[in-house]
């Protein structure tokens, strides 16, 4: 009954179009990737916070590691920034990007929370930030030894995300399987 | 107390709306006529607890009643007692309980005006507005509660209404879009009545017209106010975004659109039965997607409201239902094998059904486009945005190509049509038409400019073409008099929409080619000339309003020697919420707007960043809009609305589909 | 924790700012300063609800319309300026995404459904002409004509 058949075209549409739509109840419209991911650093040349040279990505990579991205106006990056500190500790290599930030107030900030940073890259213009497409702070990128950007968590780095989705990436990184 | 009492209604409307849903559609299925009767003083009890709970959200809005949550959260003591009341529809609660009301009034107003449908007609279409009601009562009830207490822990203070809501366009903005949204459901629910029944005809056609052309002219006449606060309260200068939000209320619109013209092609002519049902259930689909789009969070826009994943799924179930269970009742009970009634190629009919085709294909293109990066993501394939210029390359084309037969629309006959007698009656206008088009432009000063040339020829040829058929009836009249008296409320409703269609496409065009902007730094003493006007900056002031402070920049602005406008920008900063805000200056004209924002302080010097503009003819989008809306309600006076009732039962043989 | 991102700050009902943005660029060139309205407004910004750089004042947009200025001063093509916005956040910063093997299927869609759409309407249309008589039944007939009876001028 062919003709009977074509009214249930519509019906058809609709439940592919409810598939949809029920899929896209458990997205986030707002999370975005990171175009940079499997390329390299973009290149920059910066100076670094509290001391008299100049960094380029040669100088930060050769070691998979952090970069993370803070500022001192940043209310979230306090809340993470103890547990960076924790991470450095266990042998973490963190490089910091100071965000549009000035740099008396942030080196009072290492000075007051500690420095879980081994060396941090002063972004005063925000240029870094927005050739590594960085939309807040804080963002973590995840660069392996060739200077490759391999992950970007976006938001507060804690202990929950980190055992559970974070360090297994960086392990990768590092040429280890997860434990 | 009030809350409670509220609560107490909405509960009790809830279960008025459940006996609604269920007894008279039983009582229709199986012709026990004492159950159908119910059906009208059901739908009169929803009105009333709903009306019930919505006065006592009022009142604890109106009283300050911190200690509920969406008071505390969207209000404020210092807040005018105005937008007191209109921050009750401010937020995702309560607007859905003006959702409901505005639902349960217009079943009440078919339980009134509908009186003398047949008993078993009535009680189906009540009955189906019915379910859906149970629907949003139980998505309000459930999930959005708008009487929750804030207990203990009452605030002193509530958190304010967002302060681009403190506006009197955004007072009546929503209640009209929920009245044309919610309108759709009545033609809805005689679509429905009309497959259970078994019984599609033009006499159902004749009953839910005047319904469809109302909801399409209140949803017409929101959108319309959208678009102006938009214009005027964000400061940016701009109309129409192309947001999902906009789109969610656009899309409806569309859909209607082809509604009501497939409708009237069913009412004389007994054609296309299947399709305008599935039009009506198209129509109040897409109002149901809207809600959904706007109250879930898959999609990100600008004016969304807070969103929640379990209101998503809730509503996403209800959507199926009504959706799914309407399109498979579609499937089973639609007739398949088209009427045998015939027409010419050139016909009436055909002209409609082109009109179809296009406005069918626009709602698909721009729901497509809405839904497009919620696809991408759910398939995996990454993050799109599509926006304005996706939109417009593809309205605009579609839009062009429908007015060439629009101009033929009005005057063209039913059933069997002539090319020779179409040369003949629109040559002139077709001539007169491209003459207007080429020559307006030329007044307009500056370069040629060929859109705006086409859009006057598009447009003229839609008014002239209806101004020939309008020659036409009255001609033929034993006086002018008497030619005008016997044209019908629905040929005035239907050449008022029309010609507001074409002073909107007017309107866009002109403005979006001739707007004049400038962004600059200005300060007192400083003078400005954009558009052959010119703009003087006097002083700045410091304005206190009820809940606000402001700077007031203040402009004189001249055309020529002579002055002709006083404007006073403000940039507010309001008390209870500290958020600060643009307000823009505009001098309002028919031909042109003239229209000043501040930005921030530039430099030290009293310096600030201001932004000119001129936009001309940009009225005519509104005022297009609101010749749309009073049209649609034109149609409605027509006799043959109150005439066929009487009659209706009587001479309506079954001619529809058996099953 | 997506709320206590900085730039993100209240999430307010209508997230729409109601603040203008407006610059006071100097551009050397009017043609630059056209492309520059027309380019900021099609790119989005990034962490926005739905707004284009033009229109936006997040931290962000001010950062990228800086960037959009310096490259059109610099000479770059819009070409060249839209692949390094996309280098930088994706396609998602396109308001207009570009013609790919992805994109095809939104770019050519609303010619297919027109073209559906005509196909339907043409089919619906040579099956009405096929007999020129009118087939009406008489039952149909009858009550057609009562109902046009009620008006004599019959319109719309």
């Amino acid at each position: 009954m062919p003709r009977r058949l074509k009214l249930f075209i519509p019906l058809g549409l609709f439940f592919i179009l409810s598939l949809l739509l029920f899929r896209g109840l458990s997205l986030d419209p707002q999370e975005l990737p990171s175009a940079l991911i499997n390329r390299p650093l973009p290149t920059f040349s910066l100076p670094a916070l509290g001391e008299e040279r100049t960094l380029r990505p040669a100088d930060v990579t050769g070691e998979p590691a952090l970069f993370n991205v803070w500022a001192t106006w940043c209310v979230a990056c306090r809340v993470e920034h103890p547990y960076l500190q924790q991470l450095a500790e266990e042998g973490v290599a963190i490089y910091g990007i100071n965000y549009k930030d000035d740099s008396a107030a942030a080196q009072q900030w290492l000075r007051d929370l500690g420095d879980p940073y081994r060396v941090n890259i002063v972004d005063r213009e925000g240029t870094l930030g927005l050739d590594l497409g960085v939309y807040g702070a804080p963002e973590t990128y995840f660069v392996d030894a060739e200077g490759v950007v391999r992950y970007r968590h976006v938001g507060v780095i804690d202990e929950r995300l980190w055992k559970g989705r974070l360090e297994p990436i960086y392990r990768e990184m590092r040429g280890e399987t997860a434990p | 107390m009030i809350p409670e009492l509220g609560h107490m209604a909405l509960i009790l409307a809830m279960c008025l709306a459940v006996m609604l849903g269920t007894i008279p559609l039983w009582g229709a299925q199986r012709g026990h006529t004492p159950s159908m009767a119910l059906a009208p003083s059901l739908a009169m009890g929803v009105l009333v607890f709903s009306a019930i709970s919505f006065a006592c959200l009022a009142t604890a809005f109106l009283q300050d009643d911190f200690s509920v949550k969406v008071v505390a959260s969207n209000s404020n003591s210092l807040l005018p007692p105005i937008y007191k009341f209109s921050a009750v529809w401010g937020n995702h609660e309560g607007s859905l309980l003006l959702w409901v009301l505005i639902l349960s009034g217009w079943m009440a107003a078919v339980a009134v005006f509908s009186a003398q449908l047949p008993t078993v007609v009535l009680a189906r279409v009540l009955s189906v507005m019915g379910l859906v009601a149970v629907g949003f009562l139980s998505f309000s009830l459930f999930t959005s509660n708008p009487f929750e207490r804030l207990l203990p822990g009452i605030p002193a203070d509530g958190n304010d209404l967002n302060p681009l809501l403190q506006d009197p366009g955004l007072i009546i903005h929503p209640p009209l879009l929920y009245m044309g949204y919610v309108g759709f459901s009545v033609a809805f629910a005689f679509a429905i009545a009309a497959l259970l029944g078994g019984r599609l005809d033009a006499a159902w056609a004749r009953w839910s017209r005047p319904w469809t052309n109302v909801a399409w002219a209140f949803l017409s006449l929101g959108i319309m106010l959208g678009s102006w606060w938009a214009y005027y309260e964000l400061g940016w200068g701009g109309w129409w975004f192309w947001d999902p939000v906009e789109n969610a209320s656009f899309l409806p619109w569309l859909a209607g659109t082809a509604l009501i013209h497939s409708l009237a092609v069913t009412e004389k002519r007994g054609l296309f039965k299947s399709w305008t049902v599935l039009l009506a259930i198209f129509a109040f689909s897409l109002s149901l997607l809207g809600t959904f789009l706007v109250r879930s969070g898959v999609l990100t826009s600008v004016h969304a409201f807070a969103t929640d994943p379990a209101r998503g799924l809730f509503i996403l179930i209800f959507l199926g239902l009504v959706v799914g269970g309407s399109l498979t009742l579609y499937a089973l009970r639609a007739p398949s094998v088209g009427s045998r009634i015939s027409f010419a190629w050139l016909s009436r009919e055909t002209l409609l059904l082109v009109n179809n085709v296009v406005f069918v294909v626009a709602t698909v293109s721009v729901l497509f486009g809405t839904l497009f990066p919620l696809i991408m993501d759910a398939l995996g394939q990454g993050k799109y945005s599509v926006g304005p210029p996706y939109f417009n390359a593809i309205f605009v084309p579609l839009m062009a190509v429908l007015i060439p037969f629009m101009g033929i629309g009005p005057l063209s006959r039913w059933k069997k049509d002539s090319a020779a007698r179409w040369r003949a009656e629109l040559l002139v206008p077709a001539l007169a038409a491209l003459a207007l088009g080429i020559v307006l432009p030329l007044f307009a000063g500056g370069d040629y400019n060929v859109w705006v040339a086409l859009a006057i020829v598009l447009a003229a040829w839609i008014v002239l073409g209806m101004l020939r058929d309008l020659y036409n009836r009255v001609r033929t009249a034993a006086s002018v008099g008497r030619g005008f008296r016997r044209l019908t409320p629905s040929y005035c409703g239907m050449f008022l929409a029309h010609l507001g269609f074409a002073m909107t496409v007017v309107g866009v065009v002109a403005t979006t080619q001739y707007t004049e902007e400038r962004d600059i730094r200005m300060q007192p003493g400083d003078v400005q000339v954009l558009a052959g006007y010119t703009f003087r900056f006097e002083d700045m002031a410091r304005v206190r309003g009820p809940n606000y402070v402001a700077d007031e920049a203040r402009f004189t602005v001249l055309e020529g020697e002579k002055v002709i406008a006083s404007m006073a920008p403000q940039k507010r900063r309001y008390l209870a919420s500290g958020s600060v805000m643009t307000e823009a200056a505009i001098d309002d004209g028919l031909f042109r707007d003239l229209f000043i924002a501040m930005g921030e302080p530039v430099g030290d010097g009293g310096g600030w960043a201001i932004r000119l503009h001129y936009k001309p003819m940009i009225r005519w989008i509104w005022l297009g809009a609101i010749f749309m809306g009073v049209g649609g309600f034109a149609t409605v006076a027509d006799r043959r609305y109150r005439r066929q009732r009487v009659t209706a039962t009587s001479n309506v043989p079954g001619a529809g589909y058996a099953a | 924790m997506m709320l206590r991102r900085c730039y993100l700050g209240v999430l307010l009902l209508l997230a729409w700012p109601a603040l203008a943005v407006i610059e006071t660029y100097e551009f050397s060139d009017p043609e630059l300063e056209a492309r520059y309205h027309e380019l900021s407004q099609e790119l989005r910004c990034p962490k926005c609800q739905n707004q284009n750089i033009a229109d936006s004042n997040a931290p962000i947009s001010e950062d990228l319309r800086k960037l959009l200025y310096r490259q059109l001063e610099a000479g770059a093509s819009d070409r060249e300026i839209l692949d390094d916005m996309v280098g930088r956040y994706g396609e998602f910063v396109r308001y207009r995404p570009s013609f790919d093997a992805k994109t095809a299927v939104l770019w050519l869609g609303p010619l297919a459904f027109l073209v559906l759409g005509g196909l339907f309407a043409f089919l619906a249309l040579r099956g009405r002409n096929q007999g020129r008589d009118d087939h009406m039944t008489e039952s149909e007939r009858a009550r057609l004509e009562s109902m046009l009876a009620s008006r004599t001028d019959q319109q719309q």
